[in-house]
């Protein structure tokens, strides 16, 4: 019977099933610091050992500084950030799990260095307790964020306990406009089905778009499936993705290879498999995007406004507009353009790969930031993107135009590190989610593509790439 | 984990969508190690007037008069009543840990996102679906609700509600069962599917 990629990689990790419940094999699991700590206490409490050490690997992300780190571990100024932290890895060293440690060149936010180091291949099942896990997904991997209880229980027993969800198609054809990234296109198809849009669905992102979209814009894409309602986002499988994993450290090698080459090159839905649900847009309605509210679906293109909550008909949602503007302190009917900003964010594990930086590096060359930009950070995903920017001077062109370049890191996608918005201050960031307090209590927070986020520097508002 | 029985309880209306899980417990609280203490930070932002941190004495500060949570009224309800889409965002457990540790025993919303109402079964914690128009009528209603997991049944104002829940999880958390322990069972199972699974895919 012809299968959908969800279920074909659904069922070469099925254990058994009970009373309609499938206990699926787990192939990888990633592990940071902020959501494992009670997963370990769990083993210790138990007595229990890791059901397989090797199918793990952790790494500190969220609380690690993106500054001076000649000091270790020792130097991060939060006693309690730097309790987790040393926490991953007594827990890594007692329990004999491989740990790349918060020094080491390969650190960088768990999702990016899962893929650059090959850690997570296509065909895999993942998980970790962190919900962008779906980022994976681009690789044709079965890859979803999991709880802390599911994150000991996979520890324990190799497997988790899963029910299969439904198959969500959303296909996206034709040529984007120069400067319309796939960050947009997230953005976009966030807006249009909203937030729970893809609640109990599996997405696979499919069409010429996508086909034409680079790994690292397949990344970015799946990991804000979640955004979306969704807990796994995937990308079949195509000779760019094989090529991506090529030559990776942890890749398989020689024979190995060949052998995994040829599964991997069926890991695509066959034709005339059934989807639940399909959703079908044009790549050239797409424009660049600035959320203007409090939820990722709350979001227009950058020359757009505010909506009127007067105009809203469902009193619900008039609500919810009404909140978020008032959050946000923005007057309905404002043109985002009109919008000043005080800070500027580019990293996250949505956008801080290579890509994003010479995106971004780009439009930032030979321009400077405006006045009223307060900080302009970039945070580079990985100790090795971080590097690899260096070598092509993309430090260069971002420090010459007023930016700051940091160390790799979570950093202020979600502030538990110093990195933080101030009470008042708005933010164009390339992060995944603008929530309430989400960079900072009583911040604004404004989502955008990595290229939207330099032209918005150089203006000192939201703009478009002049 | 305990076991979960038939309980009444006045309902704390929060009359919002999309409350995400940052709402729920804000990230400087994700620092912790432990699993518990949560409940006093549930909500902090919209909770308290004050910018709260780890290690603050919550009870010396300043409350948020505006907020369902504050209201006297609720102190002892052990169901919160809320809108679509409750629990998006962020897969932390903490949220469920905060909520299961400030008192609540259910919640009550049109609808959940996944990670949370999978994360709510492992802690003791039971969203309860209902349709918007049956949440409404719970939203006018002022007197104690009945929940019974057994018969799957909301109870209010002589009206019983029905609610669907996946039968493994609700026998689960009737009988307060481990689930670790349960899947362990299944020992030798997965010894075996491992053995053919890495013997079909050796590069894993």
């Amino acid at each position: 019977m012809a299968q959908t990629l969800y279920d074909k990689l659904m069922s070469a990790h099925v254990v058994c099933e009970q009373d309609g419940a499938t206990l699926i094999y787990i192939d990888r699991q990633l592990i940071h610091e902020v959501t494992s700590p009670q997963a370990f206490e769990g083993l210790v409490l138990s007595s229990r050992k890791p059901w397989r050490n090797e199918a793990n690997l952790a790494v500190p992300d969220h609380n690690v500084p993106t500054t001076d780190r000649s000091n270790g571990i020792k130097g991060i100024a939060d006693p309690v950030s730097r309790l987790q932290v040393e926490t991953l890895n007594k827990n890594c060293e007692e329990f004999e799990i491989n740990e790349i440690q918060m020094n080491d060149i390969r650190q960088g936010i768990v999702h990016v260095i899962g893929p650059e180091q090959g850690v997570t291949l296509p065909g895999m099942s993942i998980v970790c307790g962190d919900s962008h896990t779906s980022t994976h997904g681009a690789l044709g991997a079965l890859a979803f964020g999991i709880g802390t209880s599911e994150v000991e229980h996979v520890l324990t027993t190799g497997c988790l306990w899963q029910n299969k969800v439904k198959n969500l198609k959303i296909e996206v054809n034709g040529r984007l406009d120069r400067h319309v990234s796939a960050k947009d296109i997230a953005l976009y198809i966030i807006g249009q089905i909203g937030t729970a849009g893809g609640t109990g669905f599996a997405i696979e992102f499919c069409g010429t778009t996508i086909e034409n979209l680079s790994i690292e814009g397949r990344m970015t894409l799946c990991n804000m499936a979640i955004e979306a309602g969704a807990r796994v986002g995937m990308v079949a499988v195509d000779d760019k993705t094989i090529e991506y994993v090529r030559g990776r450290p942890f890749a398989p090698k020689d024979e190995q290879w060949n052998l995994a080459v040829a599964y991997w090159k069926t890991l695509h839905t066959d034709k005339g498999a059934d989807f639940d649900k399909t959703v079908e847009f044009n790549a050239s309605d797409i424009k660049s995007q600035v959320t203007w509210g409090t939820s990722p679906e709350m979001v227009v293109e950058i020359d757009g406004t505010t909506p009127d909550p007067e105009q809203e008909s469902d009193k619900i949602k008039a609500d919810s507009i009404r909140n978020a503007l008032k959050y946000i302190h923005l007057r309905p009917n404002t043109a985002m353009s009109s919008v000043p900003i005080d800070k500027i964010f580019i990293g996250s594990c949505t956008n801080s790969r290579i890509e994003d930086l010479r995106e971004a590096a780009a439009v930032a060359k030979g321009n400077k930031i405006a006045d009223n930009i307060k900080l302009a950070l970039v945070v580079p995903g990985s100790g090795l993107i971080k590097k690899q920017a260096e070598s092509e001077g993309l430090d260069e062109i971002f420090l010459a135009a007023g930016f700051e370049w940091r160390e790799p890191g979570c950093s202020m996608c979600l502030a538990m590190n110093a990195d933080k918005l101030e009470v008042g201050e708005r933010c164009a960031s390339t992060s995944n989610r603008n929530f309430e307090g989400r960079q900072g209590q009583g911040s604004f927070t404004h989502l955008v593509s990595p290229a939207v986020a330099v032209a918005s520097a150089i203006a000192g508002h939201f703009s478009e790439v002049r | 984990m305990k076991q979960f029985t038939i309980f009444r309880s006045i309902a704390t209306p929060l009359d919002r969508t999309n409350i995400d899980t940052d709402a729920i417990i804000p990230k400087q609280f994700l620092r912790s190690i432990k699993r518990s203490g949560f409940g006093p930070n549930l909500f902090d932002a919209w909770r308290y007037l004050d910018h709260g941190e780890v290690g603050m004495d919550n009870s010396k500060r300043p409350l948020n008069p505006d907020f369902v949570l504050n209201n006297p009224k609720y102190s002892e309800s052990q169901i919160l009543l809320t809108r679509s889409n409750f629990g998006c965002g962020s897969s932390r457990e903490h949220a469920p840990w905060a909520l299961e540790d400030y008192g609540f025993r259910a919640i009550i919303a049109p609808s959940f996102a996944d990670i949370f109402y999978n994360n709510c079964f492992k802690n003791g914690l039971l969203p309860i679906t209902l349709s918007t128009d049956i949440v409404d009528i719970l939203f006018e209603y002022q007197d104690e609700i009945e929940i019974n997991l057994e018969k799957q049944s909301v109870k209010a104002d002589n009206k019983t509600y029905h609610f669907d829940v996946d039968p493994e999880r609700k026998r689960r958390l009737i009988n307060g069962l481990d689930d670790i322990g349960l899947t362990l069972q299944y020992k030798d199972q997965i010894h075996s599917f491992e053995a053919q699974h890495f013997k079909k895919y050796p590069w894993l």
